[in-house]
């Protein structure tokens, strides 16, 4: 869907590779165009454009490791949040109690199916596409050169981002608990909990990840004399 | 501080939205493919204005039956009541329950509208050439990408309200018809902020720059 809207896939058969810029430590800020020398970044200093302040980069000491072990830690979560039920609820000896995946299904199975694809998107399959675009591309930066597919996977991982809402879930369930409270007795589930946990490890993850860094490493999609010159590791492809 | 702006377009120079290497395209092409991570890339996103229009006037369209029609229903055995969303911040409010209702109120009716205004007044602006405020629209651009998502807020309390309140015959709450319009409204200014290109908003005071040089 998003390649529509950046047109990649028009005539990508009939573009040529472009020439890269002569330095590489040179880039133009994504949100104004000024073009700019990147400085060398202590781990932990972060550089901004120096006219519309958005950061370009932020260096991170150990990035890609301490990326991983919180991609790990929070499959972990992930994993049981989606099994066991988020909220439980009794109401004059009646139980019910639902999970993620419930409120999705039940929202398809009530003439809602569309919105219920949208909830089981952004609080169940965006996420679960974060984590394993993470986990796989820190995995893969231990080689190298970083093989050319990861680039794929960085191309995609911004939109699982954008479309993982599990903080925005926590607090509509949150809103719905108390909600529900005036009713019946509300009992937090487990999940609940995990996904609470699940909110800082992704947002720890995406502070820690430094895209820039596998960018550097990767093997370049043309075989450009700059490359070379850039003293880049070369590695012939098959 | 800066008297000449140079943008990578002033070098003929283009800055990969995936990678963000520069390079440059073959001479008569302007667009070509990134050397290092194959992306196809232009010097802006392509038709930024027309999609964020389309996107937004549609946004604007679906605003209204998502706030005229009800999103969940509630049957009782005494009968079934159909709330909307204004009615149901009305509802939320109570003495302990107000934090609530401006939680829903500001998420679910003050971020999508204002996001509406936000990004139509960033469009208009570029496509005027404004050169005024350019600091001040930028960062109106990225409050209005950052809360975006937060107006979801709403679809997830109906969403679990809904699935959980099933205590046939004493009490059940439904999904109603609202519900996805205002998922649309959710959606489609989350597009509509994904195919602005910012840099359309400095390309203005580039021009008016060059002219003065």
């Amino acid at each position: 869907m998003e390649d529509t809207f950046s047109g990649s896939q028009r005539r990508i058969d009939t573009l040529v590779y472009n020439q890269p810029a002569p330095d590489p430590s040179v880039l133009a800020c994504p949100h104004c165009d000024l073009m700019q020398r990147l400085p060398q970044l202590a781990p932990g200093a972060s550089a901004r454009c120096p006219r519309c302040a958005k950061e370009l980069r932020r260096r991170r000491a150990d990035s890609l490791n301490r990326t991983l072990a919180l991609a790990l830690g929070g499959t972990l979560l992930y994993v049981i949040a989606n099994s066991v039920p988020m909220l439980s609820l009794t109401i004059v000896g009646r139980d019910a109690s639902t999970t993620v995946i419930g409120g999705a299904q039940h929202l398809w199975e009530n003439g809602q199916a569309i919105v219920g694809i949208l909830v089981l998107l952004t609080a169940v399959i965006a996420p679960a596409a974060q984590l394993a675009c993470i986990l796989t591309i820190t995995l893969a930066s231990r080689r190298s050169p970083v093989p050319r597919w990861v680039g794929k996977l960085m191309r995609h991982y911004p939109a699982t981002r954008t479309w993982s809402m599990i903080e925005v879930m926590l607090l509509g369930v949150l809103v719905a608990l108390i909600k529900i409270a005036d009713y019946a007795t509300v009992i937090p589930g487990v999940a609940l909990f995990m996904l609470g946990g699940l909110v800082f490890v992704l947002a720890g993850m995406q502070a820690s990840f430094d895209p820039y860094e596998v960018w550097q490493r990767i093997e370049w999609a043309s075989e450009s004399p700059a490359r070379q010159a850039s003293g880049l590791a070369t590695k012939e492809t098959a | 501080m800066m008297t000449r702006s140079l943008t990578a377009m002033d070098h003929g120079l283009q800055s990969c939205e995936v990678c963000g290497l520069l390079s440059r395209p073959a001479p008569p092409a302007d667009e070509g493919r990134c050397p290092r991570c194959g992306e196809a890339i232009e010097f802006r996103k392509r038709a930024s204005f027309e999609y964020t229009w389309a996107f937004l006037i549609a946004a604007a369209i679906c605003y209204i039956p998502a706030n005229v029609l009800p999103v969940l229903t509630t049957t009782t055995a005494t009968g079934s009541v159909s709330d909307t969303i204004l009615q149901g911040v009305v509802l939320l409010w109570s003495p302990t329950g107000w934090p609530l209702a401006i939680i829903v109120l500001v998420a679910s009716i003050m971020i999508p509208s204002a996001k509406i205004v936000a990004l139509a007044y960033l469009l208009i602006t570029a496509q005027r050439g404004s050169i005024k405020n350019n600091r001040q629209r930028i960062r109106l651009y990225r409050m209005v990408e950052f809360i975006g998502r937060w107006s979801m807020v709403d679809v997830f309390v109906d969403t679990f309200t809904a699935a959980l309140i099933q205590l046939q015959p004493l009490m059940s709450v439904e999904p109603g018809p609202g519900l996805i319009f205002f998922a649309a409204v959710v959606v489609l200014t989350m597009l509509a902020v994904e195919s602005f290109d910012p840099r359309l908003i400095w390309d203005a005071a580039a021009l008016q720059e060059v002219a003065h040089a």
